[in-house]
């Protein structure tokens, strides 16, 4: 099984050389600290920059630069910055190769909720359903099941959803799966876990092909 | 041409009560501070708010909520403010969530002409109830419209006498889209020069989308995650 790390770490197995990449908060910002080395990958930040680097030293931060998290960052060499509507110009024009995101829960339809609970306070969904709309290659970062024990890789979403069909791969602590015409295909094992185990906590088709690889980490 | 306004106070003259206005920011990034202060000063009310975000408790738009004088918030996430969160369930405050992207871009039509646009984002969800949704090329777009507003208050960098601007890093984000988006758009800038002392080749918002403009008192620029790592 993955912790955070880990799941981050297979994730970076996904970058391609060149790629400009959209990483959303919580697991996903932590891919940024594996990218195979020698790989030149860019990432944007959607309230305006491209090229986004390290928080900054402290003292040096500066409040006219921050990441979509409000969080003090810092841009690297050959960055450069932009208005909103350009940003999204850039998501919704498929400029951005990858977008990774956390999700509540993912259909095997590739549906994908992550932005509402009805009954709690609702924050906004912020940038995630103009990303999940638009981009070419969508990555779900999460856990396989929630915190009651339930499985978030359904036959149709519960919640409000956040975007159709859009979701491409999804990796948890247990797999790696792709959503396919037919349901969840089963692409890899976390080390140590079984099939079996994998398949009691995907609660939407799961579709076993022959022998699954143990992911190499 | 003279756009230059004295102040904060003289810049919102004509905002009254139960207008909507727009306002630049990200966050606590580039917000216009000191128009936001002299609305808390001059006690409007009712108004409707188009902001990304709705500030923290205790400063931007947070000032505003404390006051009660924002009837209804237009955003993307408002995630960060107890105060909010009180008058929303309380059934005081009215909100309006829109996708980030759409906002942005709402904004921009409305300053630029276009009534009406396709975009993908919320097809299938909430967002697009009650909206047209038409396919283009084999994909579902839902039609958003644009947002205009009684004013316009967006923060720059750098600024001259004809209104125009220059941001600096990531401050750009809503207000330059926001910029002309106002029957009357406000300007606050940090520094305020003569015009000639800008270099053409890098203004960002021409001065045509500014009707009044002027250099804030003072710019606390609030950080709201401050993120750092060790000296090495």
């Amino acid at each position: 099984m993955l912790d955070k790390n880990g799941i981050a770490k297979r994730i970076a197995q996904e970058l391609k050389d060149g790629y400009y990449v959209n990483l959303g908060i919580g697991i996903p910002t932590l891919v940024a600290n594996y990218i195979p080395e020698g790989m030149d990958i860019t990432f944007q930040s959607e309230n305006g920059m491209l090229g986004m680097g390290s928080f900054p030293i402290d003292g040096e931060e500066d409040a006219d630069l921050i990441n979509a998290g409000k969080q003090t960052v810092t841009i690297l060499e050959g960055g450069s910055y932009f208005d909103s509507a350009t940003s999204f110009a850039m998501i919704r024009g498929e400029h951005v190769d990858l977008t990774v995101l956390g999700a509540m829960e993912v259909s095997e339809t590739g549906d994908i909720a992550n932005w509402k609970i009805p009954g709690k306070m609702v924050k906004g969904m912020g940038g995630a359903m103009d990303l999940v709309a638009s981009a070419k290659n969508i990555i779900v970062a999460m856990q396989h099941v929630n915190k009651a024990g339930e499985s978030k890789l359904l036959p149709t979403c519960s919640l409000p959803l956040t975007g159709v069909g859009c979701v491409k791969r999804i990796v948890t602590e247990l797999a790696v799966l792709d959503v396919t015409e037919n349901g969840f295909k089963l692409i890899e094992r976390a080390p140590g876990v079984s099939v079996e185990e994998i398949q009691k906590a995907t609660e939407g088709k799961l579709i076993v092909d022959g022998e699954i690889p143990e992911m190499k980490i | 041409m003279n756009k230059v306004v004295k102040n904060a106070e003289e810049a919102i003259q004509g905002l009254e009560d139960n207008m909507t206005i727009i306002l630049g920011g990200f966050g606590l990034c580039g917000i216009p501070e000191n128009s936001i202060a002299a609305l808390v000063k001059k006690g409007v009310k009712g108004l409707t708010c188009i902001s990304n975000n709705a500030g923290v408790d205790g400063f931007g738009l947070g000032l505003l909520l404390e006051k009660h004088q924002i009837k209804k918030m237009i955003s993307s996430y408002v995630g960060e403010n107890a105060e909010f969160e009180r008058q929303l369930l309380s059934g005081e405050l009215e909100v309006e969530l829109i996708p980030q992207g759409t906002l942005a871009e709402r904004c921009r039509a409305g300053a630029a002409g276009i009534p009406a646009f396709f975009t993908p984002a919320g097809y299938a969800t909430e967002v697009a109830e009650g909206k047209e949704v038409r396919e283009f090329h084999g994909k579902m777009y839902v039609m958003e419209h644009w947002l205009k507003a009684d004013f316009a208050i967006i923060k720059a960098w750098k600024g001259d006498t004809h209104g125009n601007l220059i941001f600096r890093k990531t401050t750009r984000n809503f207000n330059i889209p926001m910029a002309g988006a106002g029957k009357i758009t406000i300007a606050e800038v940090e520094e305020l020069v003569p015009a000639g002392e800008l270099d053409p080749d890098q203004i960002h918002t021409p001065g045509i989308f500014v009707k009044r403009i002027f250099q804030g008192e003072k710019f606390e620029k609030r950080i709201e995650q401050r993120t750092v790592r060790a000296k090495l």
